[in-house]
């Protein structure tokens, strides 16, 4: 048993941190889109609709990759997380259900129409069909985080007499506490990705010398959207999130932070490693009493450290989960500090000449994506050792059928096929780069 | 309520497999009705815009399923285990040939991708039929609830049997000469020329196929599984879904011979239709019947989610299904018509 549950945690996890590698950017990239369309409206300046074409060509083939990894995500509730589904499934099945009603139909149907629909529409018609599939994809991740949250923090749910689990207050279901900060932040999140993608791909113009015009839209979109969101990534909604899962997960809190012992004026750990056999911090590097502000706003607060839970309740791997949250954390200030610069620089009027500060750009685009991962890595490892938090365990979660030979032989199947589609991904991508806004026909 | 829910998921369920159905027989005969690159284009473009619309049925459906009946997900789902996963894989393939292909002008890419189309096509219109035919036949659910399934075991009928046995074979070769005429009645309602003789001729081969496996599908259905006809006996009415299966069947030849293909299509889409009907009335009220014992069979009844899930699903599911009907009406509207071949770097 012990076999199956781990090729089937390291199933899940790989197919779902993949599948998010898409959807971040679509969802990013949807809202950006969206923006160079309104501005082409607004300023009935043709470049803006060029450039919105441009990235509508990435974002198709984003998409494309977003849907097909998508859908195993939906069965795989039921293939290998069956007892769960079978306890859950009257609340989780219905967000589910709802996003495959409510959003997947929206974007899908209007994804067409935007791609090849420009002469059929008009202009004020396309600019609609970039909402809507802005909007499906925005939608879509808000049943996602529902369905989520819950896992984190259950609530408006009745225990049926055969142990199952049903919903029994919708609003309560849709409007969880846990949702508010959670999705904003993701969503931001997803905002930085995006705007990093386009800032890389307008500095790559402008230091190869190529697509000038074109390349100074991009980074002027993508530095300020991206200036915006990171400063909105860490406050408000990075200290909501904080602060909710010290108030609902204090033991998931405690391991994020490195505190072993439970202390008045608790220091914010920056750098240093956690020794899980003498349960405590090596090599140290910290900000005394930070963490009580942090948190309570008072500078001699009482947070409690892991050693005031029992070992049975603590995350099943804290030195991960710790490493994820502060990797999350030090990119979001990175971010903060290169988008700070990149402003600054475009408002003074020098940011296009600044080639130090392009290569910068050019090359941080991959680093939003780690940042994201790593904060689910930090939700989903500091939710162990529960799957539903203090409601099921996620030993007790899995299909009691299938055997850990069958798993991890789709576990080496997934591996396999993600490896090529993402060789073809990157491909198809650098590709459309490298033709250049101005390549290829009006209508995709 | 139950019942509701019961009829709802396989409303959805139905949806799927006429609506993505054409998509997958558009599949099976790319290669057959496309020889040069611009008729091959003009199959991708005649589904292009929609296929991804018609796959979210399929999502939708086992959403809708998951919480209506938690448990019947999550023991089909786990017990049917490789074959869905292959199944996922072999959507994520098909998916891939319809936006990969396009996005690099070179033969040998182009060679690929059309290949994979087809075969993940082929391979999944008999996987569905296969999977029709594992519940109509049973499967070794437990006291718990739960089975599993290898792909094979001897090919026999069977209580321990695999996924694979004759009778489900003849069901996943029925599913697949149906949804080769379904697709080959699509095409050449959406296409002109060389496209269309040729989607007309496979789909007139195709009906015979449907015709003969359907008759010894039938007869294999009713020697295993007597039990399918007492819901009929006991509600007459119901009948009416085989009629409707069978004036399907034959609007298909009688179309096709008279060149009128969007009848025909409709025929082809009427007997999928009837027979998934005539299916889901015969097994009423089991969702999945046990092989092994009755008793273990699961029901609407012993499954279903409680009460207020059910209701309140109902009002957004309403909604949800509207709005839905009213973005697919449009797009079709958008895209009515025969395909025109968009310039080489646009479309597909
Ligand atoms: C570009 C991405 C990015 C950046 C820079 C940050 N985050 Fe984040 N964070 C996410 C992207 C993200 C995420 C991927 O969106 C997560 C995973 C789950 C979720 O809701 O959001 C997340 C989760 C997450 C959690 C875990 C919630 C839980 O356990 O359920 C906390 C406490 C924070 N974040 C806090 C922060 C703080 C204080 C940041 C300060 C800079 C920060 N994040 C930057
Ligand atoms: C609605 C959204 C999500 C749901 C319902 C969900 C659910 C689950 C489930 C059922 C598991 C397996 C059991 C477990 O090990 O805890 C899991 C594990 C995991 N998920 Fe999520 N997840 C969601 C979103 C994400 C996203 C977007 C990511 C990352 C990009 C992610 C990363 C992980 C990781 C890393 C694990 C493994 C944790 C471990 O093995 O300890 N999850 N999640
Ligand atoms: C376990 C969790 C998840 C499941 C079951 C899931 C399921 C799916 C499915 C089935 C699709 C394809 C839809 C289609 O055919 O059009 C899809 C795409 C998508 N998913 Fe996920 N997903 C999960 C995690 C996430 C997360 C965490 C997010 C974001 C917060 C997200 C956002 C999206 C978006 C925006 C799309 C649109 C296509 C794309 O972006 O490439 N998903 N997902």
């Amino acid at each position: 048993m012990e076999d199956a549950l781990l090729i089937n945690r390291l199933q899940f996890a790989f197919t779902i941190m993949y599948h998010y590698l898409f959807p971040q950017l679509t969802m990013g990239l949807g809202l950006l889109i969206v923006i160079l369309k309104g501005l082409s409206l607004w300023k009935k300046d043709e470049r803006y609709n060029v450039s919105a074409r441009f990235w509508a060509k990435i974002f198709a083939i984003n998409f494309a990759v977003g849907v097909v990894t998508g859908i195993p995500m939906e069965f795989q509730f039921g293939t290998n997380w069956a007892k769960f589904s079978t306890f859950a499934g009257g609340v989780i099945g219905q967000t589910l259900a709802m996003e495959g009603v409510f959003a997947f139909f929206l974007e899908s149907t209007f994804l067409g129409l935007f791609l090849f629909g420009e002469k059929k529409l008009g202009q004020a018609g396309h600019f609609a069909a970039a909402f809507l599939v802005f909007l499906g994809s925005w939608v879509s991740g808000y049943f996602i985080i529902a369905t989520n949250a819950w896992m984190q923090h259950p609530v408006a749910y009745a225990i049926a007499s055969d142990g199952s689990v049903h919903v029994n207050d919708y609003w309560g279901l849709l409007f969880n506490p846990w949702i508010g900060w959670q999705y904003t932040h993701n969503m931001i999140g997803a905002v930085i990705t995006a705007a990093f993608v386009m800032a890389a791909v307008g500095a790559y113009y402008l230091l190869a010398n190529r697509d000038a015009e074109y390349g100074k839209i991009f980074i002027r979109t993508g530095v300020v959207a991206g200036a915006i969101a990171s400063l909105l990534v860490a406050f408000p909604t990075g200290d909501g999130q904080v602060q909710n899962v010290y108030k609902h997960q204090p033991v998931t809190f405690a391991g994020m932070e490195g505190l072993f012992e439970t202390k008045e004026g608790a220091e914010l750990m920056l750098i240093g490693q956690p020794d899980m056999e003498k349960l405590r911090m090596d090599n140290p590097l910290y900000v005394p009493k930070l963490l009580s502000f942090l948190t309570h706003y008072r500078w001699t607060a009482e947070v409690k450290g892991l050693q005031a839970f029992p070992r049975d309740e603590w995350p099943t791997n804290v030195p991960l989960l710790y490493y994820s949250y502060h990797i999350m954390v030090g990119l979001g200030t990175i971010f903060i500090a290169i988008m700070l610069v990149s402003v600054f620089l475009l408002w003074k009027r020098k940011l296009y000449a600044t080639r130090w500060v392009l290569w910068i750009l050019m090359l941080a685009f991959p680093f939003p994506y780690i940042a994201n991962t790593a904060g689910w890595m930090t939700a989903e490892l500091g939710r162990q050792p529960w799957l539903v938090y203090g409601l099921m365990r996620t030993a007790d979660g899995i299909s009691p059928t299938v055997s850990a030979g069958n798993s991890l032989f789709t576990l080496l199947g997934f591996l396999g096929m993600y490896f090529v589609i993402g060789v073809l991904f990157l491909l198809l991508v650098i590709k459309k780069i490298n033709q250049g806004p101005e390549s290829g026909a009006a209508t995709h | 309520m139950e019942t509701l829910w019961f009829i709802l998921v396989a409303f959805m369920l139905t949806m799927y497999v006429i609506l993505d159905g054409f998509d997958l027989g558009a599949g099976i005969i790319h290669l057959l009705v496309g020889r040069t690159e611009n008729e091959r284009r003009l199959t991708l473009n005649a589904i292009g815009p929609v296929w991804d619309g018609n796959e979210v049925w399929i999502l939708a459906a086992g959403g809708t399923l998951y919480f209506a009946f938690p448990q019947v997900y999550a023991s089909s789902f786990s017990g049917f285990y490789l074959p869905l996963i292959i199944i996922l894989w072999l959507l994520m393939l098909r998916g891939l040939g319809i936006e990969f292909r396009h996005q690099v002008h070179n033969p040998l890419w182009k060679r690929f991708w059309d290949s994979a189309f087809s075969f993940a096509s082929i391979l999944l219109a008999v996987f569905f039929g296969a999977a029709l035919g594992n519940i109509v036949r049973g499967v070794p659910l437990n006291s718990d609830g739960y089975f599993f399934e290898p792909l094979w075991t001897t090919f026999t009928v069977v209580p321990e049997s695999g996924i694979l046995d004759w009778f489900t074979v003849v069901l996943g070769l029925v599913a697949f000469f149906t949804l080769t005429a379904h697709g080959a009645n699509y095409i050449a309602m959406k296409t002109d020329g060389e496209v269309q003789t040729r989607s007309r001729s496979i789909a007139g081969k195709a009906w015979w196929g449907v015709l003969v496996t359907s008759v010894v599908g039938l007869i294999a259905t009713s020697s295993i599984k007597p039990e399918i006809w007492t819901t009929f006996t006991e509600h007459p009415w119901g009948y009416i879904f085989p009629v409707l299966g069978v004036l399907g069947l034959a609007g298909m030849i009688i179309f096709n011979v008279r060149r009128q293909d969007t009848r025909a299509f409709l025929s082809s889409t009427t007997f999928i239709a009837g027979m998934l009907a005539s299916t889901a009335f015969g097994l009423y009220p089991n969702l999945l019947p046990s092989s092994i014992d009755p008793s273990n069979s699961l029901t609407i009844y012993n499954t279903a989610a409680q009460a207020y899930g059910l209701n309140v699903g109902l009002v957004w599911w309403i909604v949800g299904m509207v709005l839905a009907a009213g973005y697919f009406i449009y797009v079709y509207r958008a895209f009515r018509g025969k395909v025109v071949l968009p310039a080489e770097d646009a479309g597909y």
